[in-house]
């Protein structure tokens, strides 16, 4: 009787040292500008050579600006950092998606849809959001610079086994409902700490209705609840999502594949260390009023207020409310805001164009709003303008930007500034995470969109 | 890596719930290709106004408080899993991180840096609190070999705990990739003995 988990996490251990961590096989390794560089210096301090330069695949995207990618970066240090991704790609002769590569993009959008991303795999990246891949039923989980190191010259971790979780929603979502409602919902239940030390499974009826895409969306919240990562057994929904994408088995290696990934799921009366069930019918369009993301409400609902906080956390929730300029109790609906992002790991993908296109449609944004709408890819951006809603987006007054994590964390020039409101759907409303001193509302592409055209937090 | 044995300090007290990776060193700081020089930034976006002059109000501009032990709240170091973090609090001069609740990826990228991260219970952290409040050149002790803690003002002590491994790495100033690289042989092992492969 094994969970998920057990199952992968099982078939991937080397050897496991006494009284200590587990080493764990790596099938899949992403790499990107930011987390790398060190690692890779390491290597040649050390004289070492990448062990499987197959299993690693190398992108830029945290640090590069979102207009103007075939010129030269004009910020030197960005230039210079993304340039020694390059020269490292070269150097141990691994696999590179540079800027304007069609296969470039946030490494964790690219590595789902050109089919690196499978059921049963490890995966790992230097980037906490890497839980994203869990969504096709697979381990994956962020990881520190010393560690890509380890992977480099291993392609080994060594990991602690985490306790399992397995979250249920139970039931249907409502019509204007989605995955990231979903997760918000779920922080805001679990608080950021509640699922530290977890591996958790996310299942039930509501669940297995989501698109691969919205599962991404799930998982890759997982992390912000504490949360090593977060899983999703492969279904036919998975499979079909898979098939024919570029690095995925072809021919009789699917058909084994295909049989395998079929005994990738929970068995019944498997046991998990937490059982959490939540009514997906109970979750309302989200919001995030705070500087975690765990302070969230649904858009309509009222801010707490410090009689609802426990006596330990309010002098954290004062101080929150402070750096956002809300009040205990009030309302957010009304409140006029600054900028939009549609975009990142969380909401970059095709979906999430779609509901902001469709919901923006024959409308036209707020002259008050500054909207940044960045495709998670070349890939995803593509695909936009086959389905035509670039011409939506356009008649609406919106323009579409080259793919990156741009304002998800602003290390390039696309920066929240002081003071200013944005709606963001990324996954990070953090003191300054948009810029010093942005304040950023953290929503899915719906609650976005409609901010968007109405130049204040609107329900949708 | 610098071993680690025992270590007496006074402490720099941090009492903020959830502080996240994004404040120990914002993201625009990230853009360095090397591990130096991240203790300048740590906690930038508190301890320096815009114009980049030291903030008077935040503790590591006070020259009260000085020492090798963060004394933080809750949760601390969740958020992005950036190393940079450990390197800026270590960068700084921190060997020890003391805070009730850590957050995992952050934990490990302590660990790896040969910074110490020690949870305490709720009880144990307060009372530090306020005995580094009552007096800023109250110590503690932290011994590794022993896991234990030790509040020098009010005696109290606690037991902490870290994986077997780990303590052992910490202690000899050894990392992983020294142990992953005398494991060679394991690898090719395993990777021949897999029933369906990738
Ligand atoms: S989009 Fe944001 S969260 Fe995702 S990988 Fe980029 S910076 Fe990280």
């Amino acid at each position: 009787m094994k969970t998920l988990f057990d199952k992968i996490w099982d078939a991937h251990v080397v050897t496991t040292i006494k009284d200590g961590p587990t080493q764990l096989y790596i099938d899949r390794h992403f790499c990107h500008e930011v987390t790398s560089p060190q690692a890779f210096s390491g290597l040649r301090a050390r004289g070492l050579k990448v062990l499987r330069p197959e299993r690693t695949t190398l992108t830029a995207d945290h640090n590069i600006p979102t207009v103007g990618q075939d010129k030269p970066i004009s910020d030197d240090t960005s230039r210079f950092q993304v340039e020694t991704l390059e020269k490292n790609a070269r150097d141990f002769g691994l696999t590179y998606y540079g800027l304007n590569h069609s296969k470039n993009g946030i490494v964790h959008v690219i590595g789902p849809e050109n089919g690196y991303t499978q059921p049963g795999m490890t995966i790992v990246c230097g980037d906490s959001h890497t839980s994203t891949h869990g969504a096709f039923g697979a381990i994956a989980f962020g990881i520190g610079t010393s560690e890509v190191e380890m992977v480099l010259a291993s392609q080994c971790v060594l990991q602690s086994r985490p306790k399992t979780m397995r979250i249920h929603f139970e039931g249907r979502l409502a019509e204007n409902v989605g995955a990231k409602d979903m997760a918000l919902y779920m922080i805001s239940k679990m608080t950021t700490g509640g699922a530290t030390g977890y591996f958790v499974e996310y299942a039930g009826e509501a669940v297995r209705n989501l698109t691969m895409e919205q599962r991404m969306t799930l998982c890759n919240m997982s992390i912000e609840m504490g949360a090593r990562g977060g899983m999703v057994a492969p279904d036919e929904i998975t499979f079909a999502y898979l098939k024919g994408r570029e690095y995925a088995p072809k021919g009789e290696r699917w058909e084994e594949a295909l049989a395998y990934w079929k005994t990738l799921r929970s068995d019944d009366g498997a046991r998990f260390d937490k059982e959490i069930t939540f009514n997906a019918a109970e979750i309302r369009p989200m919001i995030t009023y705070g500087t975690n993301p765990g302070m969230a409400i649904p858009v309509d609902g009222s801010i707490p207020t410090l009689d609802d906080i426990e006596e330990a956390g309010r002098g954290s929730f004062r101080r929150s409310l402070h750096y956002m300029n809300f009040a205990p109790g009030e309302k957010l609906v009304g409140k006029p805001i600054d900028y939009v992002f549609l975009g990142s790991c969380t909401n970059g993908r095709i979906e999430d164009f779609r509901v902001f296109a469709n919901y923006v449609k024959g409308k036209r944004k707020a002259d008050n709003v500054t909207a940044w709408l960045v495709p998670g890819s070349w890939q995803v951006r593509e695909q936009i303008e086959e389905e035509g809603l670039d011409e939506i987006l356009r008649e609406a007054g919106f323009e579409l930007r080259q793919p990156g994590c741009s304002a998800c964390l602003a290390m390039n020039e696309d920066k929240v500034p002081a003071g200013k409101y944005a709606v963001s759907t990324s996954n990070r409303n953090f003191e300054g995470r948009q810029g010093p001193g942005s304040r950023t509302i953290l929503a899915g592409p719906l609650v976005a969109a409609a901010a968007a055209v109405n130049g204040k937090i609107t329900a949708p | 890596m610098e071993k680690f044995t025992t270590i007496t300090s006074t402490c720099v007290p941090l009492p903020i719930e959830n502080v996240d990776t994004d404040q120990i060193i914002p993201a625009r700081f990230l853009k360095a290709t090397t591990r130096e020089g991240f203790g300048d930034n740590l906690f930038a976006d508190w301890r320096y106004d815009k114009a980049g002059n030291p903030k008077g109000d935040f503790v590591l501009n006070n020259p009260t408080y000085k020492g090798e032990v963060l004394v933080a709240g809750k949760n601390f170091g969740s958020g992005s899993s950036r190393e940079h973090a450990a390197w800026a609090i270590g960068g700084y001069g921190f060997r020890v991180v003391v805070s009730s609740f850590f957050a995992d990826i952050f934990r490990h990228n302590a660990l790896n840096n040969g910074i110490l991260p020690v949870a305490v219970s709720e009880e144990f952290l307060g009372e530090l609190f306020v005995s580094v409040k009552r007096n800023s050149k109250a110590t503690v002790t932290v011994n590794l070999q022993e896991q234990t803690i030790t509040n020098n003002e009010t005696g109290k002590s606690e037991s902490f705990n870290i994986n077997a491994y780990k303590k052992e790495c910490l202690l000899n100033g050894l990392d992983d990739i020294d142990y992953l690289l005398s494991n060679r042989e394991k690898i090719e092992a395993f990777e021949k003995q897999r029933v369906y492969s990738y």
